[in-house]
């Protein structure tokens, strides 16, 4: 299958930077898969999970949250402001994330702190599940 | 003249100096090392979004977000002048500091208002003395050990508000860029409204944007300011140590020099001593 140029940066580093099959991106406004001669798009991306296709056998899952895609000519251009291979997550910690941030939305008296509260909790329930699957 | 015991003891004083002078050089290379493969693995994420801005504001037509062009207004400039926590490296702190109290009395003097941001205690303590009004906070990051993105969001988002309420029409951003150990330069970065480093010619045409590209760049904007900021300090850490590890250098390499010369004194004294004593007993064996 033809190839494409991938790059994922984050602020902190470049993690991903070759030549892939596919990517599945989770934009704002629906998931869409990347392939090669993609036309130019740009998006703002929700929190979620890419799929890397580097072979048509292996796949990389990595965790986003926030950020842009960019597709563009040269290929696509993930510029998230935080990301993590999905095997670095351990389920006992993020059940513990998912009491708090329950908790915090218990807690949350303003109407931007329930909304941040909710959004957060809704990032670490799509984790949960993206690992289980 | 200073007796003997004096000399052998100044001369382990600086010895001691120099032994610490000698450890903190060698701490400020591990630590210049960190810093700058930091700033090095921050680069491509700001260079992406550099040619993404590039590439989306040459789209704008008319009166894009203020974040890009302004609120029409240049009455009050805020100057963000990041500096260090900690002294002992040379004339970094002071040379950023220099520069962005020379803005503040250039925009003073046509009559501006300015107001000023430090990050960092060593920029603040300098420009108190002058600017003790002007100075609306400082932002302390003496606790970071490692300067991480959550670091510099904040500040993103604090001098976002601000402006939002009107406090300021202009922001500049003061910090060093790292060149190499020997040479760090004095940068002020313009932060609202942003400055789009060469616009290329991309055919934005065919672009599709979801979901909208005012929306797109409206989210991207904040972004950016807080990505600048995040490669200022990372920029600024590198250059501390670099500046820290040639002034330990110096004060290394003087303190050699020091004990040299105070060696030299305390041997000829000692010498002098000698023939003096000598003097002395063969004369008194002569008067016999």
């Amino acid at each position: 299958m033809a190839t494409f140029h991938f790059e994922l940066v984050s602020p902190e580093k470049l993690l991903f930077s070759g030549e892939v099959e596919a990517v599945v991106v989770p934009g704002i406004e629906g998931q869409f898969t990347v392939m090669k001669d993609h036309a130019p798009v740009m998006t703002v991306l929700k929190a979620g999970i890419i799929e890397v296709q580097e072979t048509t056998t292996k796949t990389n899952k990595l965790f986003v949250r926030g950020g842009f895609a960019d597709v563009a000519a040269g290929g696509l251009t993930l510029l998230a402001e935080q990301a993590m291979p999905l095997e670095q997550f351990d389920a006992a910690q993020l059940a513990q994330e998912i009491k708090n941030a329950e908790e915090d939305l218990a807690d949350a008296r303003t109407e931007e702190a329930i909304k941040a509260a909710a959004e957060k909790l809704d990032q670490l329930r799509e984790l949960k599940s993206a690992i289980a699957a | 003249m200073a007796s003997l015991k004096d000399l052998r003891n100044r001369i382990a004083s600086v010895k001691a100096t120099q032994k610490i002078t000698k450890a903190m050089q060698m701490v400020a290379a591990a630590k210049l090392r960190r810093a700058q493969t930091a700033a090095e693995a921050a680069r491509p994420y700001a260079e992406r979004m550099e040619s993404v801005l590039a590439n989306l504001a040459s789209g704008v037509t008319g009166s894009g977000p203020a974040l890009l062009t302004g609120n029409g207004k240049a009455d009050t400039h805020l100057l963000v002048v990041a500096t260090a926590e900690r002294g002992l490296c040379g004339g970094f702190n002071t040379s950023i500091v220099r520069l962005a109290r020379e803005k503040a009395l250039a925009l003073q003097a046509e009559g501006k208002t300015v107001k000023i941001l430090c990050i960092g205690k060593k920029g603040y303590d300098q420009l108190r003395r002058q600017f003790e009004k002007q100075i609306v906070d400082l932002i302390d990051l003496r606790s970071v050990r490692q300067i991480g993105f959550e670091n510099a969001d904040p500040i993103g988002k604090k001098i976002i508000a601000m402006f939002e309420q009107g406090e300021f029409d202009v922001a500049t951003l003061f910090y060093s860029k790292f060149r190499s150990v020997i040479l760090q330069i004095p940068t002020a970065q313009q932060l609202i409204p942003a400055e789009i480093p060469g616009e290329r010619a991309v055919s934005s045409a065919a672009y599709e944007y979801e979901p909208g590209q005012d929306e797109i760049l409206a989210t991207l904007l904040p972004r950016n300011i807080s990505v600048q900021i995040f490669r200022a300090l990372l920029e600024n850490a590198a250059s501390e140590q670099g500046a820290r590890m040639s002034a330990m250098d110096n004060a290394t390499r003087n303190a050699g020099d020091m004990i040299k010369k105070q060696t030299t004194i305390y041997n000829r004294t000692r010498q002098a001593m000698i023939t003096k004593e000598l003097i002395e007993i063969i004369s008194g064996a002569e008067a016999l």
